[in-house]
């Protein structure tokens, strides 16, 4: 079973906000890949997005499509990411693991071997960026056989009949795209963001979690406040992992930019205050 | 086979085409498919795209029969469809004219492209200027070398061309990048996409803006043989001259329809640009459709010695075309094309581009196997002075 409605309601019940960290399997390291994993749940992270790297990611700002072709360099393959899941399942079996990527990489595998692979090593959710709700009826029917789930991207562009198709086939939570770019991108307007996400979460009854262009612990605390459910942190730690000098060194890196986050977001529960 | 209704309301050809594409660009895509609806319906925007064609394009351009070079052959009569006597000298203003057209309708101001061997760039920097629009073209940095004519000219027009430095630096990743530049900037931006690729409605409507090619073809082929051809032939790599001339021919099932994909150095060598040959349906760039790709569904590094055939996916309609069995794809490889570039020269005074020289590679192959009394239709489809470098290079001549 996906640990997510487990995870939001502890949050919800805390009145807390998560905290997702998104990191590229196989980058900063192919062998640091597990070990870095558990250093971003002891540094605060409430989930994890792992990053199945694709040759063309058409959503991606620069740091991740360059985390992508050194990922992909290594030879990382679905497969590997799904033995690391495996891997990281053995020591933690709470933290929920969310593979975010593109279709094509998930097709070459199959949809269902996949789908069932990714369940019996402990994943939970899956968000595939360019697969749209109105394309994916088989995708959603398979991951949800699975325990796995769908999970959709909403954007300040989406119009009302598209939260309701998003609300009728995900599960999970709802990834809400913050501005109208590519991953790493800027965003002015975080009152705005701040606002739609608070509608969203009324319309849909479903987690809502603001992802795409935050930067710093200000913006997060600031989204907090308005009542998102997580937020996640990608570009922005992906670009500080890739200056490390050894795992070590990521871990450390990851360790110390997260804690930023986790002051301004609030302490789990259970880590007392 | 009955007549011929692709594709669905969804932009599906059969499994293929369909809109894969981040939520972000949904609502644009839509905005843009009502727009196209609206003025394909409009018969003053359907008289301005013709009068367009006429006035600034040149169209109708001629079918040219190339006797000559038929008699070398000694086999079927050659019809040589002259799109490479447009301006700007290729298929690809056909496209661009229709969606600046459909820009300018929309109110936006900046036009965007992806190019790889340049002309559909020189197209849309073109079209910018004729109807005062701001212009950014992405390029591969690979295919920047090799077409630096065709950059300066696109500079020449006021456009700004952008170099696109990640992933194979080709075409792929120029649209990539293209599609990245819409996202971010997709209140002012008209996201012009050179070829029938992409998400839906662009296949379908760069076919259609493309369909003329077909349609002028059809009538100059009956008018000047007394009926229609045995056989069309185009080379494909996003595969937009094909559809062009393809199309109107669909419910003519005596129409042999050949589409020639880039061999590159050959099939079994892999350093090639031949999906329908050798791929495998997958995701790319908004669409389901053949790809070039590793058993992980990484997409694969292509080769041409043409940078406009040099893309690892296709039209979503040709692989549905593929399926049904309705056209039929064959490759030319390097050397080929290369043979074809020189022989059409020598022998008619035209130097063809080496897009174009795939299909003619083909045409010349197919001749002798048919009757002097039967008829190949040869897409022309852009001339060769771009590619007099890269031809030069290749026998050691510096220019």
């Amino acid at each position: 079973m996906s640990r997510l409605p487990g995870l939001f309601r502890t949050l919800r019940e805390a009145g807390k906000t998560g905290l997702v960290p998104f990191v590229t399997a196989g980058d900063p390291s192919f062998q640091g890949t597990v070990p870095l994993l558990h250093a971003l749940v002891s540094a605060g992270a409430d989930a994890i997005e792992l990053g199945i790297p694709f040759s063309d990611p058409m959503a991606d700002g620069p740091v991740i499509q360059r985390a992508s072709e050194r990922a992909l360099g290594r030879g990382v393959t679905v497969r590997q990411i799904l033995a690391w899941v495996q891997e990281f399942r053995e020591k933690n079996q709470t933290t929920p693991i969310i593979l975010m990527g593109y279709l094509n990489p998930v097709e070459a595998m199959g949809v269902e071997r996949f789908a069932e692979a990714a369940a019996a090593a402990g994943a939970d959710g899956v968000i595939l960026v360019d697969l749209t709700p109105e394309e994916s009826a088989h995708e959603v029917e398979v991951l949800r056989r699975f325990h796995l789930d769908p999970i959709f991207l909403l954007a300040p562009t989406s119009s009302p009949a598209r939260v309701a198709t998003v609300k009728r086939l995900g599960s999970g939570f709802v990834y809400y795209v913050s501005l109208r770019g590519i991953t790493g991108g800027e965003q002015r307007d975080w009152d705005e963001v701040a606002q739609r996400t608070a509608q969203l979460r009324q319309e849909l009854g479903m987690p809502v979690v603001v992802g795409f262009g935050i930067r710093d612990a200000t913006v997060a605390g600031h989204l907090a406040a308005s009542g998102c459910d997580a937020v996640v942190i990608g570009s922005a730690l992906v670009e500080r992992l890739s200056d490390a000098r050894d795992d070590r060194h990521a871990q450390g890196i990851a360790t110390e930019f997260l804690l930023s986050f986790r002051e301004a977001l609030g302490r789990r529960m259970g880590e007392g205050t | 086979m009955g007549q011929y209704h692709q594709p669905d309301k969804q932009g599906h050809f059969g499994p293929y085409g369909g809109r894969f594409v981040a939520e972000t660009l949904v609502p644009a895509l839509d905005e843009l498919e009502d727009a196209y609806r609206d003025a394909m319906g409009d018969p003053a925007f359907l008289a301005e795209f013709h009068g367009e064609l006429r006035q600034f394009v040149g169209r109708p351009n001629p079918l040219y029969h190339a006797a000559r070079i038929s008699r070398e052959l000694g086999g079927a009569q050659i019809y040589l469809k002259r799109e490479d006597l447009n301006h700007t000298g290729a298929h690809k203003i056909n496209n661009a004219v229709g969606q600046a057209l459909l820009a300018r309708r929309m109110g936006r101001h900046r036009l965007i492209a992806e190019t790889g061997a340049g002309q559909h760039g020189v197209a849309t920097a073109t079209v910018a200027t004729r109807y005062g629009m701001e212009c950014a073209v992405y390029m591969g940095e690979e295919d920047v070398h090799r077409q630096s004519s065709n950059v300066y000219r696109m500079r020449l027009l006021g456009a700004e061309v952008k170099v696109v430095t990640g992933g194979t630096r080709t075409l792929k990743d120029a649209l990539n990048e293209a599609l990245r530049d819409w996202v971010t900037h997709v209140d002012s931006t008209f996201y012009v996409i050179g070829t029938v690729a992409g998400p839906h409605p662009y296949p379908e409507m760069v076919r259609n803006f493309h369909r003329v090619i077909g349609e002028e073809a059809r009538v100059q082929c009956l008018e000047q043989t007394g009926r229609l051809p045995d056989v069309c032939v185009a080379c494909v790599g996003g595969g937009s001259n094909a559809m062009g001339l393809f199309y109107p021919f669909l419910d003519d099932p005596a129409v042999r329809l050949v589409g020639v994909e880039a061999g590159g150095l050959g099939l079994g060598t892999g350093r090639h640009a031949a999906p329908l040959c050798t791929g495998r349906p997958g995701v790319l760039h908004g669409n389901r459709t053949y790809l070039m790709e590793d058993p992980d569904g990484q997409i694969l590094a292509t080769h041409s010695i043409s940078a406009g055939l040099d893309y690892p996916g296709v039209g979503p309609e040709h692989s549905y075309l593929k399926d049904i069995g309705r056209a039929e794809y064959v490759i030319a490889t390097d050397e080929e094309a290369l043979e074809a570039f020189h022989r059409l020269s020598r022998a008619e005074g035209i130097i063809p581009a080496l897009e174009s020289s795939h299909a003619l590679a083909c045409a010349f192959r197919l001749a002798p196997q048919l009757r002097s009394d039967q008829t190949i239709l040869v897409n022309l489809s852009g001339r060769g002075d771009k590619d007099i470098h890269t031809v030069a290079a290749r026998e050691g001549i510096t220019l």
